[in-house]
């Protein structure tokens, strides 16, 4: 995405530093990278395999396996449209078809202009919400596809 | 009480995406502003079950229930109920129309509803650890300490008959029973809350609601075990119960609750979390095992079992949350009030994440032996939209489907294993007519190989053939010996198979077959989707009497499929049509049907 290397911030660094002697310490530590910057770089993951001691294909190995890690940064919205069972036969195939359609990029892609990403997650627990959609923690429930223009102009406003 | 009412407002995952917090906060502002703040106390409640409804508000001592509340409602409730004493009807639960429903308890939703699990869910503030001991919290743990010895309370554990709650229905005494009888030495205590059965939600509202609960239950395995440290391994998808639990245990470390020689006994036991990061699979214990100690979590064969060689190769129990749960309240009521709940076989209730078509959609927790018929009617309220009951899904991926003639079926481990399904995490999906079985099975295999962990072939292999299988079933080129080859995969993969992940992938393709031939045989024989739901064999149709030519679904039409003039019959190209079912949504006259 993006030609700027991340640097590994102070707070980071210190975390990393505190975790490093605690065994299984490694997909906590991933989380929190991941919450520093949104996804996993390439040039923190390298400096977190350095620091830790770990090899870098067993941190790639890692962040790979787990579906909650991500390697490329997600828009400044993140569409998450939920298709738990529940979410699933009430029609939330459907709304993601509708977000596709209108954003023209597939799942776990991002818009152009950097503004919306879409991503299909597992059951959010809002079962009695279903369908439901999370864009930036905000849930967006009992959706219909005729609600898809609605929602995007939302933060298409907030820019 | 030092106040004179309590205004509970739950603050379950669905109520506040609904709107909650907003609800809160206007409730404090206005009780400020009519001079009521000392009076009337907030409470930020655990999940109150009835999630259809949220968000809601439960208004005590009066025990008011009040469903579906807006910010905007908030004034009339301060003005007229805990100012004059005069119940807001128009925000009460009304099943149809006719009588209002004031109180939770003459709700039918809640009427054969049982709470052990969820006794605090609700109740308390889960950020208060002096809710929790109010309720006669960590006295179990008291009295562990320092009545009992480690084997009375593992001996305690058996004669409650308490199964495990994660879907296998081990009993959970003899799992300690193993980890116990282990040379002394660091054991591990785990809790595995990676609730990952998509539709279930039992474990986060049991940890939004009811954390120390946890804390309590961990602590007492900890004694009885003989373990010193304990692992929460918990979904970074749960933001919520994380915050909730890393408040609890401060909470209790402060009060000695946790950590060295716990309320003053010889007794050490601290617990720390370690978030899972999104893959089905950990929810297997010894995935889960690899996962804590920071690896790709693949699964190993047992034995030996983790009670044996578990973390870091030392002895470790796994309970899941909900089995938790239950142990304070088994150590303070005794295992015989415990064993008095339930079937012969499968003792207390169960807790249910009751969701699908059905109108009362919720977390509700009944007693075992309960039937499918008194959840989804008498709790649930039935089918909604005046549709048909067609079957349920238990067990979520590892679990089948239960056709209508096992309504009746009282539901405990023996039961469901025998119709074909397994009691799983307690994930409950009502489907109806609209519902295609093959459909279904697609979905969950869909689901199984995405997470299938690719260590052993059975599970790798088999669970891609099966779904090739069943798209080709619903895209209309099925042949009938393509259910021979399901149903070979499906025995092979359950007996090969290393890990419960790939044993019962294929749960529901067959107990879809089993009850369901008819259905695959229409796609495969007749080329046709009787529910109307595999697009490849549908095709949608205006009926020219009832079309009033209004013209808006050809424009609704996102791939301008739809051609007709004003006030004349429109008709849909089918060449064109993609089938996503814009014009029937759109239309106001019923004219559009799926054939």
């Amino acid at each position: 995405m993006s030609n700027n290397l991340e640097t590994m911030t102070p707070e980071l660094r210190a975390f990393v530093e505190e975790w490093k002697a605690k065994p299984g310490n490694l997909i906590m530590v991933l989380h929190r990278v991941q919450q520093t910057y949104g996804y996993i770089p390439r040039e923190i993951a390298i400096e977190t395999s350095e620091i830790l001691g770990v090899p870098l294909a067993k941190v790639y190995g890692v962040i790979t396996f787990y579906n909650f890690f991500r390697l490329q940064k997600a828009g400044k919205y993140n569409i998450q449209v939920c298709l738990g069972t529940a979410c699933y036969l009430r029609g939330g195939d459907d709304i993601i078809k509708e977000f596709e359609r209108q954003l023209g990029v597939g799942v776990n892609a991002t818009t152009s202009d950097g503004l919306f990403s879409i991503e299909a997650v597992r059951c959010i627990g809002c079962c009695g919400l279903a369908p439901a959609v999370v864009i930036n923690g905000e849930v967006h429930g009992k959706v219909v596809t005729g609600d898809v223009t609605r929602i995007l102009n939302i933060y298409r406003e907030r820019g | 009480m030092a106040f004179e009412s309590y205004v509970l407002v739950c603050g379950g995952t669905a109520c506040v995406s609904g709107g909650g917090d907003s609800v809160v906060e206007t409730f404090k502002k206005e009780l400020e502003a009519a001079g009521l703040a000392e009076k009337v106390q907030v409470v930020v409640t655990g999940c109150l079950g009835f999630c259809e409804q949220g968000p809601l508000v439960k208004i005590l001592p009066q025990g008011t229930f009040y469903v579906q509340v807006k910010a905007e409602d908030v004034k009339e409730i301060v003005a007229e109920h805990l100012i004059k004493g005069r119940v807001v009807s128009r925000l009460c639960y009304d099943p149809d129309q006719a009588k209002k429903l004031v109180a939770d308890a003459n709700i039918p939703f809640y009427q054969k509803q049982y709470r052990v699990v969820l006794r605090n869910c609700g109740v308390i503030d889960p950020e208060k650890i002096e809710d929790y001991i109010a309720r006669d919290g960590y006295k179990a743990l008291e009295k562990v300490l320092f009545e009992m010895t480690p084997e009375q309370v593992v001996e305690e554990m058996l004669k409650s008959g308490l199964r495990g709650r994660g879907g296998a229905g081990f009993p959970t005494g003899m799992k300690w029973k193993f980890a116990q009888q282990q040379p002394k030495g660091q054991k591990y205590m785990v809790c595995n809350a990676d609730e990952g059965d998509p539709g279930a939600y039992m474990d986060r509202s049991t940890l939004e609601g009811d954390p120390h609960s946890i804390l309590e239950a961990m602590t007492i395995a900890g004694f009885a075990i003989g373990a010193s440290k304990g692992y929460i391994y918990i979904r970074a998808e749960y933001p919520l119960a994380i915050q909730r639990l890393e408040i609890a245990i401060k909470q209790a470390r402060d009060l000695g609750l946790l950590g060295e020689k716990i309320l003053g006994s010889d007794f050490d036991f601290d617990i720390e979390l370690r978030f899972g990061a999104g893959a089905f699979v950990c929810g297997e214990e010894t995935a889960l095992l690899q996962s804590i100690e920071g690896n790709r979590g693949m699964p190993k064969p047992r034995p030996p079992f983790p009670a044996v060689k578990g973390l870091w190769g030392r002895p470790t129990v796994i309970n899941n949350v909900e089995t938790l749960a239950n142990i304070p309240v088994i150590i303070n009521k005794g295992a015989e009030w415990f064993s008095k709940i339930g079937t012969e076989t499968s003792k207390g209730t169960k807790v249910f994440a009751l969701t699908g078509k059905v109108n009362n959609s919720g977390l509700i927790e009944v007693p075992m032996g309960t039937t499918l018929r008194e959840i989804i009617f008498d709790i649930g309220g039935g089918i909604r939209g005046g549709h048909e009951f067609k079957a349920a899904q238990t067990g979520g991926p590892s679990g089948g489907i239960i056709p209508p003639q096992f309504l009746d079926t009282p539901i405990d481990y023996e039961n469901l294993a025998k119709i074909g399904s397994i009691m799983g995490s307690g994930g409950l999906i009502v489907m109806d007519e609209t519902d295609c079985v093959v459909d279904i099975a697609k979905f969950y295999l869909d689901f199984t190989v995405d997470e299938s962990c690719g260590k052993c072939s059975p599970c790798r292999i088999g669970g891609r053939k099966l779904l090739n299988y069943l798209n080709k079933i619903t895209d209309g080129r099925g042949v009938e010996d393509d259910i021979k080859q399901l149903e070979a995969i499906s025995d092979a993969m359950c007996k090969a198979s290393l890990c419960g992940l790939g044993q019962t992938a294929a749960n529901p393709v067959k107990s879809t077959l089993r009850y369901f031939m008819d259905e695959y045989m229409a796609h495969i024989k007749d080329k046709k989707c009787p529910a109307g739901k595999c697009t490849k064999l549908i095709s949608y149709v205006i009926e020219a009497e009832k079309c009033k030519g209004c013209t808006l679904c050809a424009r609704k039409c996102p791939v301008n499929a739809i051609t007709g003039t004003v006030k004349n019959p429109h008709v849909i190209d089918q060449s064109k049509c993609i089938k996503c079912g814009q014009c029937i949504a759109s239309c106001k006259f019923g004219a559009i049907s799926v054939k």
